[in-house]
């Protein structure tokens, strides 16, 4: 750990370990501020023949070294710390890490009963993101052994066990965590730790269970998921499998040990640093935020609302390693319906593959690009259907279960997530921080989220919000005075009426009032999107403000109430205003010709893609 | 500059292969240090007892339980075939009859005078690990299995189904970049391994289950096509378990992507041998990926390994595949490395190289992310 004061500290090296890309910032201070001088990123090391996640950070802070003229490693490779005073451009004071390096969740569940409590231990499971790659159940008509050989082939990041209702037998279960036992299961990324195992089964064998395993295994007991037949409680196995994933598998890597040695400060798991730095900026503006870091193997969600913040990591929905998941659950049809153009559909899922094998590859062609941010779209969308039935209003709360729904997943409570009242929607990650236009980082973050009223835009600039998270933890000033200068873009606002109306009708009517005292008026039609700029205050570098007044159709709502007149002032930014009027719940029209013609209009409008890629057939 | 590349899979002339190989329950080890195996030869061995088939005999004859074994015809651990009979009851001076007969074959376990019930049991269900490569057994794992090393070549794929296998390996194309078709296949593939070019086509695939092939090892598949053999599609590619009769690895990608010309030639090399090979693959951090290892006959004290390709960093005239469109699959030289970032068609700022291709001597524009090197 290093010992020094924060005001010594005036170079700052962190790196942020994605399943992807290993990305690394250096800060200076000067003039008395912490800016961002430059970014290097290469490719993780997770993989043969490197298998060492240490190898990405060198070369990412090797990439450091040549762009900013200081030497950060010495012959052998290490950080040079603290950094020579005087002129020579030599070390840093402190570095520090986030890692996601660890990639999905994979996990198994194993319950007595396959159509009872396997059941419900498979739907905390997938409610919490996991990929299920088996169920184990006392009566799945296997062999104990093809049980353990399966458990052992598969290597899951995660157990969940359960079984028995409180109070009954306790025999079956306790067979079954003897049978977790014998296959000694290894956890993928070595042995730094050990497999994390949950039970939430009957609470009367979990002194049994524990006995069996509890040396074995990292063993969490939590409440029963099904504890009478037909009241299932999900909500704790949910919870825990989510903090076991953040805690012991996310940030794990080959090489972690290693890096954990070379930093200064503890390495978070980035979710834990991206959720400080959104929940921060709640706490600042008093506003309601949603915020969103989509890497290549998950894609993390978080939100305040009514001051509760919440956190979902989607944990096989991304860009790189996960894309075939996303377009596997998505469906083809849904990632082609934000296509304006035909592309053959078996040359699209080789090139899915592709990606998910060769995860590094970027988009040359527009054609790949419009694709790529297709699936990115979904993949959000996906994240936030989960984040909102993670995000309830009465935590805890049990649902009650015929047998006859035991079936169905339904999520537990209701929302907390609330489209109009939310304040701003921030977008993290690959794909959006790197989009070519910043105009297709906000299309894609309004078709995946639809934002409902009037809604601020911003995007992390090069996808260093996880860096700067850490950075809060250990040097709050230079984390706050680099992410307003250097990392948060305004986008501007979208201005969506909430409600359903025809083709050819009017959705609102608007009146902007700009600072340089032009004024635009006009009406928004039903399935149109309009677009006007409103850039930044040259002397403060702050987002300018227009003076908006909007009247909304009768049935339609910006918030006020259905037909209440908004007056408000409303934020520029890198894209300006977007008026979306193609009403909300949002229907992309299945004609196929109608759907080529309005999503090249739309991207028209947007200045979404050059002209020409809006063209092809 | 930061060096681009793209994970390496090996691919080795001759090296030390070890695989340990593990009974999933405890059992014993038929095999001992410095015993030479071949792929079937079975390491260790463990019983599991057989299922188990109750019978309420009592209500099937309509007698009291306490009454039971005035009518069964065999006694425990008398030996039952399936269907046999087990108890009978003659009433009505015989003119009615009540039997009851086996489940299943194995023995009577117990029959209680209580409930009526007898208790059959199956035969036990042995359970084996095989050695799955040819080589000398180097360390035992007491009641639990060995490890098997050999010297042979070893190839690394990108993306395989199915399960361990051997076979002979047999070349069915003769360039890296030939389709393999399903004509290309006959009688003469039955237990082989087959080596195709570029790609294998669904159809070459059935007819390799037809023919009986074991293994099928090609440069390229289609996702559709594994879609419709799997009859689901792979969100997290997790494989190995598959039943398909046939195990395929794949050593480039999805599509048609000739096989790289250092693999093809290694196989072709050693056309002839014994290969034995597994589809299993986990592609995430701690990936696993499928592969092909032709064991050498070769003392594995003495014997000198081979060394594999390096990967170098990028050079002008180091040869290049484009593993990304619009030129998947191309091959080429790169022709300059230029260090400021460019724009790309897709707008992008990416760090590039020039390439000239192989097959045109057009050049193009590529981003270095998007290519692999690969040998000469």
């Amino acid at each position: 750990m290093n010992n020094q004061k924060p005001e010594d500290i005036e170079i700052i090296l962190a790196t942020d370990c994605g399943s992807t890309t290993t990305k690394a910032i250096l800060i200076e201070k000067t003039d008395g501020q912490y800016r961002l001088m430059v970014r290097g990123e290469a490719p993780t090391t997770v993989e043969a023949p490197f298998e060492d996640v240490t190898m990405g950070v060198l070369n990412a802070v090797q990439e450091v070294e040549e762009l900013s003229g200081r030497k950060l490693l010495d012959d052998k490779g290490n950080i040079m710390r603290p950094r020579t005073k005087g002129g020579a451009k030599v070390g840093t004071d402190i570095y520090i890490s986030t890692s996601s390096a660890g990639g999905g969740l994979q996990m198994m569940v194993a319950g007595v009963v396959r159509s009872m409590t396997a059941e419900s231990a498979e739907r905390a499971a997938l409610g919490a993101g996991a990929i299920v790659m088996d169920v184990i159940a006392s009566n799945d008509k296997r062999q104990p052994y093809q049980q353990i050989e399966r458990i052992r082939h598969l290597r899951p990041d995660m157990i969940l066990l359960s079984g028995g209702i409180d109070g009954g037998t306790t025999t079956h279960v306790v067979e079954i965590a003897e049978l977790i036992g014998a296959a000694d299961p290894r956890p993928r990324l070595g042995s730094s730790y050990q497999l994390p195992v949950i039970y939430a089964g009957n609470k009367d064998a979990a002194a049994a269970v524990n006995e069996t395993l509890g040396k074995k295994v990292d063993l969490k007991i939590v409440d029963n998921l099904r504890p009478v037949l037909e009241r299932e409680n999900l909500l704790p196995a949910r919870e825990a499998i989510h903090d076991l994933f953040l805690e012991h598998v996310m940030a794990q890597a080959p090489g972690y040990k290693k890096l954990m040695d070379m930093t200064d400060a503890p390495i978070m798991p980035t979710p834990g640093a991206v959720g400080l730095i959104i929940k921060t900026i709640s706490e600042i503006e008093n506003i309601e935020v949603v915020g969103v870091d989509i890497g290549g193997a998950t894609t993390d969600v978080f939100s305040v609302f009514q001051g509760v913040f919440n956190r979902t990591v989607s944990a096989n929905l991304g860009m790189s390693y996960s894309v075939s998941n996303v377009f596997a659950e998505a469906g083809l049809e849904n990632v082609m319906r934000w296509v304006p153009f035909h592309m053959d559909e078996r040359d699209l899922r080789n090139r899915v593959k592709n990606k998910m094998i060769r995860p590094t590859t970027i988009p040359q062609s527009i054609e790949e690009l419009v694709f790529e941010q297709a699936i990115a779209k979904e993949a959000l969308r996906l994240a936030f259907i989960q984040h909102k039935n993670f995000a309830t209003v009465l935590k805890g709360v049990q649902q009650q279960r015929t047998i006859a729904d035991a079936f169905e997943q339904k999520g537990s409570g209701q929302t907390l997530v609330n489209m109009m009242t939310l304040n701003m929607l921030i977008g993290s990650g690959g794909v959006l921080s790197h989009a070519p236009r910043r105009q297709q980082s906000a299309l894609m973050m309004i078709d995946a989220f639809l934002p409902e009223g009037i809604t601020r835009l911003s995007v992390d600039s090069i996808f260093m919000m996880p860096q700067l998270g850490v950075l809060s933890t250990v040097h709050p000033q230079a984390a706050t005075e680099v992410f307003n200068k250097d990392c948060l873009i305004h986008l501007g606002s979208c201005i969506a009426p909430s409600g359903e109306s025809k083709e050819g009708k009017e959705m609102m009517k608007y009146s902007f009032t700009f600072p340089d005292g032009r004024k635009e008026e006009g009406k928004l039609m039903f399935g149109e999107m309009k677009a006007f700029p409103l850039g930044f205050d040259a002397r403060t570098n702050l987002p300018l403000k227009a003076k908006a007044v909007l009247e909304p159709d009768g049935k339609l709502d910006l918030g006020d109430g259905p037909g209440k007149k908004v007056e408000k002032e409303v934020s520029g930014g890198v894209v300006g205003i977007i008026l979306d009027g193609r009403g909300r719940p949002f229907v992309v029209p299945t004609d196929d010709a109608t759907r080529v013609r309005k999503l090249r209009e739309w991207m028209a409008v947007l200045d979404i893609y050059p002209k020409e890629a809006l063209q092809r057939n | 500059m930061a060096h681009t590349y793209t994970p390496g899979l090996k691919v080795s002339q001759k090296e030390l292969i070890t695989k340990k190989r593990i009974l999933p329950l405890k059992g014993d080890v038929t095999v001992k240090v410095g015993d030479k195996l071949s792929p079937d030869t079975v390491v260790a061995r463990t019983h599991l007892p057989g299922p188990v088939e109750t019978m309420n005999v009592a209500n099937i004859l309509g007698v009291p339980p306490e009454d039971i074994s005035q009518c069964m015809l065999k006694k425990v651990g008398d030996p039952i075939k399936a269907g046999e009979l087990i108890g009978l009851n003659k009433s009505f001076f015989g003119l009615f009859k009540s039997e009851a007969k086996a489940k299943i074959e194995g023995t009577i376990e117990t029959i209680s005078h209580v409930t009526g019930q007898v208790l059959l049991r199956g035969h036990p269900i042995p359970v084996e690990v095989k050695a799955y490569i040819e080589g000398e057994v180097v360390e035992v794992f007491p009641k639990e299995g060995v490890a098997v090393r050999c010297w042979g070549s070893f190839i690394q794929g990108i993306f395989g189904i199915g399960g361990e296998t051997h076979g002979e390996l047999k070349m069915v194309v003769s360039k890296p970049e030939t389709k393999l078709t399903d004509d290309l296949i006959n009688e003469s593939c039955k237990d082989k391994i087959i080596v195709g070019g570029s790609i294998v086509t669904a159809e070459a695939v059935k007819k390799a289950i037809k023919v009986g092939a074991r293994g099928i090892v090609a440069g390229g598949f289609s996702d559709r096509d594994l879609r419709d053999f799997l009859g689901y599609d792979i969100g997290v590619a997790i494989t190995g378990s598959e039943d398909l009769g046939v195990t395929l690895v794949v050593t480039e990608g999805f599509g048609e992507i000739q096989m790289a010309n250092r693999t093809f030639d290694l196989l072709k090399s050693l056309e002839g041998k014994r290969a034995c090979i597994n589809g299993a693959t986990q592609i995430r951090a701690g990936v696993i990926r499928p592969e092909v290892i032709i064991p050498i006959v070769d003392d594995i004290k003495t014997g000198i390994a081979v060394e594999g390709f390096q990967g170098k960093g990028l050079e002008i005239g180091s040869p290049i595949r484009v593993i990304r469109s619009p030129y998947f699959g191309k091959l080429g030289k790169v022709t300059a490395l230029p260090s400021p970032l460019q724009k790309l068609e897709s707008e992008s700022m990416a760090r590039v190289l020039e390439v000239e291709f192989d097959t045109d001597g057009k050049h193009a524009v590529i981003p270095r992310a998007n290519v692999e090197m690969i040998e000469d």
